[in-house]
């Protein structure tokens, strides 16, 4: 079986890899020597064949996050050459191929970096700091059954469209990973701006804002300045403009709370 | 061992309705003194988490990944079906009933499928609710298209990530009820073992995957969401962590097992490049919709083009053999998935497989985007190119792409009866994870649809009758079935991990998969199939005498939490086989040569094997024992199953 580029040749690759314990372990970068790589495998799939050498030779392999490797579950995460997800724009790490890496490179892969993604091995960290976000308020406040017929409430088909593009934010990290202050604003304002486009979560939406920016600051994010940094790097294109409806709807949630005397 | 289905009396339209107003209801007010166990946070397990939690009673919830939102489900593409009629095309819940169960090979519970297609029309209702955003018209309703298998358009989709849509509004309902602190939360920890109780399900064994910690937690009634076991098979379109741990182990404690030979072989995925691939990614079959499947006409042409003498766009138009177009004139591209994968099998085994393996057919677009043009395609189905042109590094709007079929789904799974409910009272098997709705072959856009349906609008309703007839009291985790459930997980691991060998779990894990796929996949026969089951059992006696798994059990260790998974897939194997072998007919995805029509098609012996084969664990290495649950068809007709 061959791959589907007959003419690419092996590479040889030096990988210089963070290696961590435990949480409450201090960390190191380690080098390995990769031998052989097939420009057709996935970034993943490279870091497969050196975790079978590293057993083989009876080491501990390297912890790295990862499921569907479809790009779709935002699963996998690594920091490589400094930049979250790789070399690609658009493209996680699963689905970041070795072809665009050159034979005798070397290549350094970190964890996530932010206070509020603390590491609990190697390459795997804790982003449960955003799942709390989400239960702070990322839903609209319906139980099963008794709801109407989905027809009943047309959505004009542009609204819809970009409710969507903000709903397809993946959950990854890397919007953080890649912010010089891990700010969180990228994927937090992708829910809250899918929930205030469409009028199912307009009801609640002064809430929702309210909430859900309070308990990211509880986490630890740090705050935006601006930068776009997450945009560019984020896998699926969340949009920065995100950021801005959320800002509008946070001022507009603010200056009307019902919280304000709380 | 007699196994009542429990499916109520009375025409088939009006079971559900009889039923739900027969089950005993527990009052509100003591919904709050039972606690209920879900395992696995997809559409199955986030649904019925979210709703059990909203009715009042107490969950707690575990899934492997570090969040609920990163279940397999999310990675479902194409779209959910219900019948809607939006697109007055003819569409009914009976016809989707009927088409569930003449799709699945006429090897599915009428009753159970005729529900499903009922509840169908509320789950996009509900979906809607949550903010999911569906495609929609111009007019600001909802799109539908036509999926695979069926003749009218009745699936719902959000773009080409319609599993993404429907997982993140489950995941944003099940956020809500752990906000109000109805349902607990346990991300990162594996379900080791079932613990039983006075012979019901009491409780489960898990282990923390960063801590390694093993603990017990207790509950009322336990609910397996955990998926299919299309990993035994090494590659397939699976996520990589998806396994069959969980409902292997309940099937050890007593759970019978069913059809574990159905498997669902998908005809559209990008095509194995080199041994070190690690999974098989899917192309939705909606691409079928536009793209047209065709290899060369001759082995020559063939042959030319594998070798780089010619390139795909030299081929004329004369020398292309659309043949599912040729073959299937009403269905033409749009058959359902086992045939279209057979067929892609046929013909390269005919040597008219393309690639440079020569495992892979083309699947066109050229004349779509003359038809409609590019932007319009893409529109459609931009994503999906992108996927595959970062895989493949091919342009797929410039030569056709190239696909070939792959393990996807599982049609088999835990025995339950109406109710959703094992063998083992208490134990609930929801989704992908029991047998009950899809036959020998499930159709397009239906895994998302049971899944949902399951878990919003009938586990919620049948959990309570179990539940209005049990005690309050609670079991403690000190009960020695707690403490022995436990203490025999710590001795498998230990087990594991004092083995220390020279080959490592992939190795086994690769070695499995290669013998299930030459032998239990997309073709089956006698000789194979026993020669497969001896073939696993020298592999597993291996894997307990030289598997390697380094480190302990309390930290975060990869190794251990695969060999614990691939020990089980080695036993469950060995079950797939021995169905298959039982089977002596065609159905579905299972497909005995023996059994053929002269036009190789699936041949059934409906005399004989209208049954559901659910059967019981007697011990690793022992016959396990068959039970039969005969089907009873009163409102369809079983024919030969023709798309011609």
């Amino acid at each position: 079986m061959a791959g589907s580029n007959p003419n690419a040749k092996p590479m040889d690759l030096t990988l210089k890899v963070w290696r961590q314990k435990d949480k409450n372990s201090a960390g190191a970068m380690v080098t390995y020597p990769v031998k052989g790589i097939s420009p057709d495998m996935s970034f993943l799939e490279m870091l497969d064949v050196l975790n079978e050498d590293i057993l083989r030779r009876g080491e501990d392999p390297i912890a790295f996050d990862h499921d569907c490797r479809e790009g779709i579950c935002g699963m996998c995460s690594l920091y490589i050459n400094g930049r979250p997800h790789g070399p690609e724009r658009g493209t996680t790490t699963c689905q970041l191929h070795m072809r665009h890496f050159n034979d005798g490179d070397t290549i350094t892969i970190e964890p996530w970096r932010a206070a509020a993604f603390p590491v609990h091995k190697d390459l795997v960290v804790d982003r449960s700091a955003f799942d709390r976000i989400q239960q702070a308020g990322g839903y609209v406040s319906i139980n099963t059954g008794g709801v109407p017929d989905a027809n009943a409430i047309p959505i004009g088909k542009s609204i819809a469209d970009k409710a969507f593009d903000a709903a397809t934010c993946i959950g990854c990290g890397a919007c953080v990973a890649a912010c010089k202050n891990a700010s969180a604003m990228l994927f937090v304002s992708a829910k809250v701006s899918q929930m205030a486009m469409l009028p199912q979560g307009k009801v609640e939406a002064k809430t929702r804002v309210e909430n859900m920016v309070a308990q990211m600051d509880v986490e630890g994010f740090g705050a935006c300045s601006n930068t776009g940094a997450c945009a560019a790097e984020c896998p699926v294109g969340i949009s920065l403009e995100n950021i801005a409806i959320m800002n509008r709807e946070y001022l507009s949630a603010k200056a009307t709370s019902e919280n304000v005397l709380a | 061992m007699i196994l009542d289905s429990k499916i109520p009396e009375g025409p088939l339209a009006e079971k559900w309705d009889k039923h739900k107003f027969n089950v005993k209801l527990v009052n509100p007010a003591n919904k709050r003194k039972y606690e209920i166990i879900v395992v696995g946070t997809g559409l199955a397990g986030a649904s019925a988490a979210a709703t059990l939690g909203e009715l009042g009673y107490n969950v707690k919830a575990f899934c492997f990944q570090d969040s609920p939102r990163r279940a397999h489900s999310i990675a479902a593409q194409g779209g959910i079906n219900a019948a809607k009629n939006y697109q007055n095309d003819g569409d009914s819940v009976f016809r989707l009933f009927y088409d569930t169960i003449k799709g699945g090979d006429y090897r599915a519970r009428e009753a159970n499928v005729y529900r499903l297609a009922q509840v169908s029309v509320n789950i996009i209702d509900q979906c809607v609710a949550q903010g999911v955003p569906f495609a929609r018209e111009y007019g600001g309703l909802l799109a539908n298209r036509s999926f695979g298998g069926a003749q009218v358009s009745r699936t719902f989709y959000a773009r080409g990530q319609t599993g993404q849509q429907l997982l993140l509004g489950a995941y944003s309902a099940l956020n809500r009820q752990i906000a109000y602190g109805k349902v607990k939360m346990y991300p990162r920890t594996e379900m080791l073992d079932l613990v039983m109780v006075d012979g019901k399900a009491r409780g489960i064994v898990v282990r923390n995957l960063i801590t390694g910690k093993i603990e017990s937690h207790s509950a009322h009634a336990v609910v397996l969401a955990t998926g299919g076991y299309g990993n035994v098979f090494f590659l397939s379109t699976n996520a990589m962590g998806s396994n069959a741990t969980a409902a292997w182990r309940a099937h050890k404690k007593g759970a019978l097992f069913a059809n574990p030979c159905f498997t669902q072989i998908h005809p559209t995925c990008i095509p194995v490049s080199g041994g070190y691939q690690s999974k098989l990614t899917l192309m939705s079959e909606s691409l079928r919709n536009d793209g047209r499947v065709w290899v060369p006409k001759t082995v020559e042409i063939a042959q030319q083009l594998r070798s780089g003498q010619i390139t795909v766009n030299d081929i004329k138009e004369e020398d292309r053999d659309y043949y599912l177009e040729r073959k299937y004139p009403a269905f033409g591209n749009l058959v359902p998935r086992d045939v279209a994968s057979r067929n892609a099998k046929l013909v390269c085994d005919e040597g008219r497989g393309v690639g440079s393996s020569g495992l892979a057919v083309y699947l066109d677009f050229a004349d779509a985007i003359r038809r409609e043009g590019q932007p319009a395609i893409a529109a459609k189905y931009g994503n999906l190119f992108e996927m595959y042109a970062k895989i493949t590094d091919e342009n797929p709007y410039e030569r056709p792409m190239r696909i070939y079929p792959a393990v996807h789904y599982t049609m088999g799974g835990l025995w339950v009866d109406y109710n959703l409910m094992t063998n083992i009272p208490g134990l609930y098997a929801t989704g992908e994870a029991n047998f009950s709705d899809h036959g020998a072959n499930r159709l397009g856009a239906s895994a998302l649809m049971q899944g949902l349906a399951d878990g919003y609008f009938v586990i919620p309703y049948t959990i309570g009758d179990y539940l209005a007839q049990t005690p309050y009291d609670k079991v403690s985790i000190d009960h020695p079935a707690f403490k022995e459930a436990e203490q025999a997980v710590i001795a498998k691991n230990n087990q594991l991990l004092s083995i220390n060998g020279t080959r490592t779990v992939d190795d086994f894990h690769k070695a499995l998969g290669q013998i299930m796929w030459d032998h239990c996949g997309m073709a089956r026969n006698a000789e194979g199939l026993q020669f497969a089951k001896q073939e696993i059992r020298k592999l597993r006696d291996e894997f307990w005498r030289d598997v390697k798994v380094v480190g302990v059990n309390e930290e975060l260790n990869i190794t251990l939490e695969k060999a614990n998974r691939v020990a089980d897939f080695l036993e469950l194997g060995e079950l797939m086989v021995d169905d298959a072998l039982n089977r002596n007919e065609s159905c579905g995805g299972h497909f005995r040569e023996e059994y053929q029509t002269p036009e190789n098609e699936a041949l059934r012996d409906d005399e004989n094997y209208t049954y559901v084969a659910a059967w019981e664990f007697t011990g690793v290495g022992n016959e396990p024992v068959l039970h039969k649950e005969e089907l009873e068809f009163e409102n369809v007709k079983l024919t030969q199953r023709s798309y011609k």
